[in-house]
């Protein structure tokens, strides 16, 4: 196999067009196949995978979680854990700086050639920010190690280089970055800090594993700018590893799709978004929302489920409040949290305020959308809805029927019918299940507190349970680790519904997971409200996933609602700046519709001080709700002076 | 900083009142003190001339008056029969059973108990760490089996069985005296070359017995937290970067290991007073241990009273200690406010 013949037999003729310019490899991977060894056997994780990555270009490997591609990294790296064996296979590594090709699947993973390799060669930025720097030492001293390590350096030099990489990756003060800690910086600060620490010795190879799944739309936009921008500039390879087709789109020159450690189809990144050949591909592509779908028009997960309403469940709770009308309703909510600030000098209280005079209603059947970056006051919303924390000003009411009640007054008896009426999915499926009980004992339990019939009726609510999110009720007896992660939210989805609730809180059920299970998950959700008539308030900072469940969409940023309306109104004429530049950093999985990279140089979007009139907030300012279209309202204090009768009273 | 530090040292002053008087509680507890005792005994066997004697002591020391009363003179926050003469005065009180103020009976055992103790914690520290490293980092090998084996031997071993054999071997085989911290030929001699060796050379078994039981479980503690802390992403980042697996070792993982430990050395200082007093009587180890046991069993309350106090004071300094090291070692104590949320 030559250094140009980088592709393998799926990829049919291209290579020969004219026009073309050939890159010299920098990594050939070739007939790689990795064995874990456990007590119960060898299992096979990659399989004869083989492809390359040019010079100065993107290869992005993309498949679901479990299906290799983090294996192939850590082989590359020579981070194979203890149990993994590389059985067979090369990975060639041609260093442009230094002569000939050396074979790292031959290295000893501990020895003095594989380390001169690792972090100084080859460098990796990982998914978590929070968790891959030491919290213990200074971003400085983890960056400059690496350069002491590879390049000869003493510390004062490293500390320059250090300031010198910081620089580049746009640190807003290098100087004092260096001696700050990571948990003094933002999860976005973090992962500039990891890039420059894998940069400092311009590798010739970098890989990214997942680099901004943990991240925010806004800051993913900026970090993937970042690294193409670092790319460009010290001109290096980068093999991405990812499941999101729409980082795919804006980043690869060339995509690699692995499905249980064997590829499944690999070529340009144009082709393969044009023409997918591969079934699994194709049907990888169908599984993920993008924004403006047709209305109606479905997901098509990889293995869907039918949701089937029987016994008690069928036709959901009964609840005088029409379909439509005013079922939660939020007035003039505020929250602030107190953190303590230890300074040098005994401690301080440091008001921050989390909820600013939020006014939100939902109706009955609908799905409310709400989106925002973290930090924006999202998940505080669903918590002082669901009255896990107590506001501090304003009224939430409920109607139960009866007419609206104040959450907050709520006691004894009647709180205890709210809890019934009003449950939560949580976002991390594998957290929110206790691992020693079994997947029955989770989904009684809610049956148990609420004294909910006869040990008999439990047990057949149980088994209907299970039926209804597509699990076997042989299942029950299992443990939540012996499920996937999509299986286990399923199962959270399920003790969410063993109350036969009427409304139910989604905090990001679907981030932790791959895209062909969050359709799956999100068709489940859609199917059950139907069937159940549920209404949902859906929390979530993905936009085309809010875009395909929501019937209406709230914005919020730093505390405040700052526009809501008609999903497709909000989405397609978004009229506050934030709205638009949250919809800009959405990375489409579409070759022709690229992030706008040139545009988020521009001031930060989420300072409200910053937005223009009459959109600017500045503290003590009321976030006063304005309908410039119908249905459709924006946050825009100074519009609200001109107006003599704020269009409040149509959301209230 | 400094201010912390002087709000922390204020804190501890209504604390220690408040264990003082607890303390003075559980020792009156008993029915009867001392000197009613010796009254009664005096009075069961026919003699009465020393009860005359006994009744003054009585009056003495005050303890004739009621309870609270007893308590605040023992402080010295109140008129005694001879004025202010307590704790806070400066006078740690009267023994009855040695018939010497408590500060010529702990005197000497002090430095002795100090002295062991410290060099225990030593051996604890010096042993455990590399056998915790060895075996959290070679997990499951035939060497992390062999220390675990005989770290379940040394915590289930009593002491002072374990200190008898070792006693009995060492006079074998080195000739050493039994018992004691020194040979009894220095005993009450002033300080030489010759008493240093004597007292390093019976240091090495009361060490070792005391140590065991702490080392095997510092073993298993360290290998835990270590093991916990070697998954960490943050390893395999610095492992990305292509340093050294030793290197990478204590600068990142043992270093987030330490903690539980630094933690710890609150509830160390104390136990170098009053640690290993069931070793102590069996060695024969003139240590405070044995003494506090006695003063207990005959309810010499001021010197029972003052040793507990004490070691109140001693835990409630290794408290200060720790968390002022901990703010120093890690910026997130330290720094925990500045940090962005």
């Amino acid at each position: 196999m030559g250094p140009f013949d980088w592709c393998g037999d799926t990829y049919n003729g291209r290579k020969n067009s004219p026009g073309r310019v050939v890159y010299v490899d920098v990594l050939t991977v070739d007939g790689l196949s990795v064995d874990f060894v456990t007590s119960e056997g060898r299992t096979r994780a990659v399989d004869t995978v083989s492809f390359s990555v040019p010079e100065n270009r993107t290869v992005a490997l993309v498949g679901e979680s479990g299906s290799g591609k983090t294996v192939i990294s850590q082989a590359i790296m020579g981070l194979l854990p203890q149990k993994a064996e590389i059985t067979g296979g090369r990975m060639l590594f041609n260093d442009m700086a230094g002569g000939t090709a050396v074979d790292i699947a031959a290295l000893n993973r501990k020895g003095e050639e594989m380390r001169a390799i690792r972090g100084n060669r080859i460098a990796i930025i990982f998914q978590e920010p929070m968790t891959s720097l030491s919290p213990l030492h200074t971003i400085g001293d983890q960056i400059g190690e690496a350069a002491e390590l590879h390049r000869s350096v003493n510390a004062a030099e490293a500390r320059e280089l250090t300031r010198e990489m910081l620089r580049l990756v746009r640190f807003p003060d290098p100087a004092r970055a260096l001696n700050s800690y990571p948990f003094e910086l933002s999860g976005g600060l973090r992962q500039r800090a990891m890039i420059a620490m894998a940069m400092i010795c311009h590798p010739a190879l970098l890989i990214a594993d997942e680099p901004t799944t943990a991240l925010d739309v806004t800051i993913q936009a900026e970090i993937l700018k970042l690294i193409k921008d670092v790319q460009s500039e010290l001109s290096m390879s980068v093999l991405l590893i990812t499941h999101d087709f729409g980082v795919v789109a804006n980043m690869a020159d060339e995509v690699v799709v692995i499905y249980h450690g064997q590829i499944m189809e690999k070529g340009p990144a144009d082709a393969l978004f044009a023409n997918p050949q591969h079934a699994y591909l194709k049907a990888l592509l169908n599984a993920v929302p993008r924004i403006g779908m047709e209305p109606g028009e479905r997901l098509v997960p990889i293995r869907p489920i039918e949701p089937h309403a029987e016994g008690f469940l069928a036709g959901g709770r009964s609840n005088g409040v029409a379909k439509g009308a005013p079922l939660v309703r939020l007035e003039h909510v505020s929250k602030t949290f107190l953190t303590r600030k230890g300074g040098l000098l005994g401690s301080r209280a440091h008001e921050l305020l989390a909820l600013d005079d939020i006014n939100l209603t939902v109706r009955r059947g609908e799905c409310l959308g709400l989106v925002g970056e973290s930090g924006s006051g999202k998940t505080t919303t669903a918590k002082a809805i669901l009255r896990a924390i107590d506001i501090d000003g304003g009224k939430i009411h409920y109607d139960t029927g009866a007419g609206p009640m104040d959450v907050a007054g709520l006691r004894g008896p009647a709180l205890l019918d709210y809890r019934k009426r009003v449950q939560l999915i949580f976002q991390d499926p594998f957290s929110s299940l206790n691992p020693r009980m079994t997947v029955n004992d989770i989904l009684l339990e809610p049956l148990i507190i609420h004294e909910v019939g006869t040990p008999a009726e439990r047990a057949e609510r149980v088994r209907e349970l299970m039926r209804l999110v597509g699990l076997d009720p042989r299942f029950l007896r299992r443990y939540p680790h012996s499920f996937s992660g999509g299986q286990r939210q399923r199962i959270g989805i399920a003790r969410a519904l063993a109350l036969n609730p009427e409304f139910i809180l989604c905090d990001e059920p679907t981030s932790a997971l791959d895209v062909s299970v969050q359709a799956q998950i999100l068709n489940l959700l859609k199917d059950l409200k139907s069937e159940l008539g549920l209404t949902y308030l859906f929390v979530s900072h993905n936009l085309a996933v809010v875009d395909y469940i929501a019937d209406r969409v709230a914005v919020m940023c730093r505390g405040r609602v700052v526009e809501i309306g008609e999903t497709r109104s909000v989405v397609q004429e978004p009229l506050h700046p934030y709205t638009r530049a949250l919809l800009r950093s959405v990375p489409e999985p579409d070759l022709d519709a690229p992030l706008d990279f040139a545009a988020l140089d521009e001031q930060r979007a989420s300072e409200p001080s910053l937005w223009p009139e009459p959109f600017r907030l500045t503290d003590g300012t009321v976030p006063v709700l304005v309908e410039m279209r119908p249905g459709h309202f924006v946050c825009a204090p100074g519009a609200s002076a001109t107006r003599p009768e704020p269009a409040r009273e149509a959301i209230l | 900083m400094l201010y912390y530090i002087l709000r922390r040292v204020v804190t501890m002053i209504p604390t220690l009142l408040v264990i003082s008087f607890l303390t003075f509680i559980i020792i009156e507890l008993p029915a009867g003190d001392y000197i009613s005792n010796q009254i009664a005994a005096l009075k069961a066997a026919g003699e009465s001339s020393s009860v005359a004697k006994l009744e003054f002591l009585r009056a003495e020391f005050a303890l004739d008056r009621p309870f609270l009363e007893r308590y605040l003179i023992w402080v010295g926050l109140w008129p005694g029969p001879h004025g202010f003469d307590g704790l806070l005065q400066g006078n740690w009180g009267w023994s009855f059973e040695y018939e010497k103020p408590v500060a010529e009976v702990i005197g000497p055992t002090l430095p002795m108990t100090i002295i062991l103790n410290m060099a225990t914690i030593l051996f604890v520290y010096v042993v455990s760490f590399p056998i915790g490293i060895y075996s959290a980092t070679r997990q499951y090998s035939w060497g992390d089996y062999g220390f675990t084996f005989i770290g379940y031997i040394g915590l289930a071993t009593p002491n002072f069985l374990l200190g008898l054999i070792m006693l009995y071997l060492a006079n074998r085989w080195f000739g050493l005296s039994i018992g004691g911290l020194m040979d009894p030929q220095y005993i009450g001699q002033p300080m030489s070359v010759d008493k240093m060796l004597s007292i390093l050379a019976h240091l090495i078994v009361p060490t070792i017995v005391i140590g065991t039981a702490g080392t095997a479980a510092m073993i298993r503690r360290l290998r835990a937290n270590l093991l916990d802390e070697l998954h960490r992403q943050y390893v395999t980042t610095a492992r990305a970067k292509g340093m050294r697996e030793a290197r990478l070792l204590l600068k990142y993982p043992l270093r987030m290991a330490l903690n539980p430990f630094i933690a710890d050395i609150g509830n160390l200082i104390p136990s170098l007073v009053s640690g290993s007093v069931i070793v102590s009587v069996v060695l024969n180890l003139p240590t405070v241990g044995p003494v506090l046991l006695n003063a207990l069993q005959s309810q010499d309350q001021f010197l029972a009273g003052f040793i507990l106090l004490f070691v109140a004071i001693l835990t409630l300094i290794g408290m200060l200690v720790s968390d002022l090291l901990l703010a120093v070692l890690d910026p997130r104590i330290r720094l925990g406010g500045r940090a962005v949320s």
